[in-house]
């Protein structure tokens, strides 16, 4: 049943620091809102626990990509089109406008944030993937000072983030570094605008001869949350890309997973397609 | 509270909970039924209106993050009771069948037009993608929108030959 509107708070400071002053004033009181893609949702059908939101919307400090020598850093609150629109992200991060390309329809693009799609932290969202293969890293701020974090240390568990209650996502960094490698990335879903995945890869290698010399892979909806398959990529680095090693990560891959039977899909279907993904992103990076 | 946007070139205060949804301040509050609801959780685009030229999904929008906005519904896009041209289209090319997904149809091809004035047939499949069609099959759809950037390219065409 839908929710009761009126029984819900909501406040729209215009600067980050108003915001932080909130949150730290009684941490988890005040749930924060970005495009509202997911809170809308969930107070549609009567599952928004949090009474009281402090909207970012107005915050323009999280709106941004800065590009700098090394590094590219993304406001959390830039969203999906902004991503889709940046030359500099298309060139060097194509995974990730790939990715911005793959999140909901046209409209909820324009709503939807980069860190919202990530605080949200569902295992199956599509940004995740493209950030963990790039290895991000993650800018969290809160009243008592900022701190970063490796993404791939930022999930902890189904829908469970390393955020505490009066901490908020403040920008996501990519290392500019990879110019010449071999980036792929696969979504598998039942319609092209928002469909939620039911499998998905992001694949960033390079090789040297048939050597892997580099290999991060980021995926969704393999676990209980976005993940790096690390045992995967060990099965892979300093190999032959020959059909035993193939065969070896397909093993290594299906033992880190553990996708789980749901509407969208069943578990072993997911096993299969995952692997499937990976062979022909091997094959490929083979005979590149 | 008292949240006040531009809708349609008319400035409007309402007098609603920060957290309604945009679409039933338009609908309830303001009286502008022509935004339609659909499936109420962002998946089918009957309710896109324009926030700030962007297209939105109404039902997604709470009231408050609406502020200050400049926002354009279906009854927006006709001028002095006259269609605007994309609806025109629609008409002709029996791009509408029983009407709830038309207004949505419309302002997501208007936002799409703005961005590609004669968009492929690629475009415009993606920029519709997130409007859902129970009755018509989409393709008189997109010959609609296709037939509006056909005839701005032709537009253009004949201003620059001048």
């Amino acid at each position: 049943m839908r929710s009761n509107v009126s029984e819900y708070e909501m406040i729209a400071p215009r600067t980050l620091d108003a915001v932080l002053q909130t949150m730290a004033a009684k941490p988890g009181e005040y749930l924060p809102v970005a495009g509202g893609t997911e809170v809308m949702v969930m107070l549609g059908v009567g599952k928004l626990a949090a009474k009281k939101l402090v909207s970012l919307g107005a915050v323009k400090e999280l709106r941004f990509i800065a590009e700098r020598a090394d590094t590219v850093t993304i406001g959390s609150g830039t969203t999906f089109t902004d991503i889709r629109k940046s030359a500099l992200i298309a060139k060097e991060f194509p995974l990730l406008a790939q990715a911005a390309g793959w999140t909901g329809s046209i409209a909820n693009q324009n709503r939807a944030t980069l860190g919202g799609n990530m605080v949200n932290a569902s295992p199956a969202a599509d940004s995740p993937p493209a950030l963990l293969a790039y290895g991000a890293e993650v800018e969290i701020v809160s009243a008592r000072g900022a701190r970063t974090l490796p993404y791939s240390e930022f999930h902890k568990g189904y829908k469970k983030t390393a955020l505490a209650a009066d901490e908020l996502l403040r920008s996501i960094t990519l290392p500019r570094r990879f110019a010449g490698y071999f980036q792929r990335s696969r979504k598998v879903g039942t319609r092209n605008a928002q469909a939620i995945s039911k499998v998905a890869m992001a694949f960033v290698a390079k090789k040297d001869g048939d050597v892997v010399t580099e290999i991060a892979i980021g995926g969704a909806s393999l676990r209980e949350m976005p993940i790096r398959c690390a045992a995967t990529e060990r099965a892979l680095l300093g190999k032959m890309l020959d059909a035993a090693t193939i065969a070896a990560a397909r093993v290594a891959l299906a033992g880190e997973i553990a996708p789980i039977d749901d509407i969208r899909s069943t578990g072993k279907y997911r096993v299969q397609v995952i692997g499937n993904i990976l062979e022909d992103f091997l094959k490929e990076l083979a005979g590149s | 509270m008292a949240i006040s946007f531009v809708v349609n070139g008319e400035k409007k205060t309402v007098d609603v909970p920060p957290m309604s949804r945009l679409l039933d301040v338009l609908r309830d509050d303001l009286h502008l039924t022509g935004t339609k609801e659909g499936c109420g959780e962002g998946e089918c685009g009957s309710c896109s209106v324009l926030m700030n030229g962007e297209l939105v999904n109404s039902c997604l929008v709470p009231a408050l993050q609406a502020e200050g906005a400049t926002i354009c519904t279906i009854e927006g896009m006709s001028k002095n009771g006259e269609m605007s041209p994309i609806q025109k289209k629609f008409l002709e090319c029996g791009a509408a069948q029983c009407g709830i997904c038309t207004p949505g149809m419309v302002l997501a091809a208007h936002h799409l037009l703005q961005k590609y004035p004669s968009p492929t047939m690629e475009q415009i499949r993606e920029g519709l993608a997130g409007n859902l069609c129970r009755c018509t099959g989409y393709q008189r759809i997109f010959e609609a929108v296709a037939e509006c950037g056909k005839e701005q390219s032709e537009l253009i065409a004949t201003s620059g030959a001048k």
